[in-house]
């Protein structure tokens, strides 16, 4: 799921200051699963948002909702008509719903989440980044644990000389080095063997985001002819 | 006492320990100040970060939020997650510009009843001292 961060109270009361008539729109998606954009989210922030702004003198009317999926415009368009009538939206999907309220609806779209990364859930309270989005997996080569995005160096052909003895990174000294769990892992499988006599050839870093912005098409899935 | 003002206080009260504890402090005939108004959960583990801050929003000047012992959860560790979630939104309304002495989470026993009141009158004199949340008492949000 895509893993997001509340942004700092402070942040987001300097961002609505100008703004007395606020939808809070969450996202009944990953932002709710890892609890930051959510029914639940729209809930709290805006409880504190009235209460901070009618402590200051400012008061704010705040409508709540939350979309579905908020980075498809179909789940968005029932909220329209609550839209029209506000100064502001402030989103608490990740970035892609902020993009398409923007795209979407004449009137500021303004962020309540830091969008962070591909993540899982490790347990209750906490996400870890697994999948870099780098568009050219290589997780059959790896025993389904990536190194781009959890070695903390992106190496093809690990362990770097400075992994651990305790089997922990160099760098990230509370992280397990992922070029140890991935040897690990093949042993396991029995395909170590496979790792060992093949070098990892050089990455193509032209489908990640070095390449520029991306984007997919399934010619025989468009509709026009 | 007062300053003033009669305050509202709610309190969050877990069903095996805070509230026998004030049932008790009315058996005992203890006085208190008639500020609190209590909310019984079935542990505090129940409690909800949203309860608080809608407590404050609908109006409240204070809130408690009182649960077992620690180690005495009827539910093993209801209390030391509410705890947890209590001292979130301390954190919080300080960062709102609220003092953050306005929430509190207590412990006690069911047994303690003369803690109950006691815990009624330190908060009561504490929220006196603050004054109200609001200068003009009625939340403008609050249409019900
Ligand atoms: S190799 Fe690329 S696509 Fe595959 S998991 Fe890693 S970052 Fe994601
Ligand atoms: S210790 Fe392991 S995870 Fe850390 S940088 Fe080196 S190879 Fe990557």
């Amino acid at each position: 799921m895509i893993v997001a961060d509340q942004k700092p109270i402070e942040e987001i009361l300097e961002i609505l200051a100008p703004y007395k008539r606020v939808l809070f729109l969450g996202c009944q998606s990953c932002v709710a699963v890892c609890m930051a954009g959510g029914e639940k989210e729209v809930g709290l922030l805006a409880a504190a948002v009235r209460l901070a702004r009618a402590k200051s003198g400012a008061p704010i009317e705040i409508a709540e909702g939350a979309a579905k999926r908020q980075c498809d415009d179909e789940f968005n368009e029932p909220f329209g008509p609550v839209i029209q009538q506000q100064e502001a939206v402030l989103s608490l999907a990740c970035g892609v719903g902020v993009n398409k309220l923007a795209e979407r609806f004449a009137i500021p779209i303004l962020p309540a989440l830091n969008t962070r990364f591909f993540g899982k859930v490790e347990r209750q309270g906490i996400w870890k980044e697994v999948c870099a989005g780098c568009g050219d997996c290589i997780l059959h080569l790896t025993g389904g644990i990536c190194p781009i995005a959890r070695c903390a160096k992106n190496l093809l052909n690990g362990p770097c000389g400075g992994v651990r003895a305790d089997g922990t990174c160099e760098v990230k000294r509370d992280w397990p080095c992922a070029w140890v769990q991935i040897i690990q892992r093949l042993e396991e499988l029995g395909q170590l063997e496979r790792l060992l006599s093949t070098r990892m050839a050089a990455k193509d870093w032209s489908s990640d985001r070095h390449g520029g912005p991306r984007r997919r098409v399934r010619e025989d899935m468009l509709l026009e002819a | 006492m007062n300053n003033g003002f009669e305050s509202k206080i709610v309190a969050f009260c877990c069903h095996y320990c805070a509230f026998a504890a004030a049932d008790l402090a009315g058996v005992l005939r203890l006085k208190y100040p008639p500020d609190l108004r209590i909310i019984r959960l079935p542990c505090t583990g129940k409690l909800d970060t949203l309860f608080l801050l809608k407590a404050f929003e609908k109006g409240a000047d204070g809130v408690l939020v009182a649960g077992c012992l620690e180690g005495s959860c009827h539910f093993i560790s209801g209390n030391l997650r509410a705890k947890k979630r209590v001292l979130a939104v301390k954190n919080l309304l300080e960062r709102l510009g609220i003092e953050k002495e306005r929430l509190e989470f207590f412990n006690l026993s069911s047994a303690q009843g003369e803690r109950f009141a006691q815990i009624a009158r330190e908060m009561t004199e504490r929220i006196a001292k603050l004054g109200p949340l609001r200068s003009s008492g009625r939340c403008p949000y609050d249409r019900g």
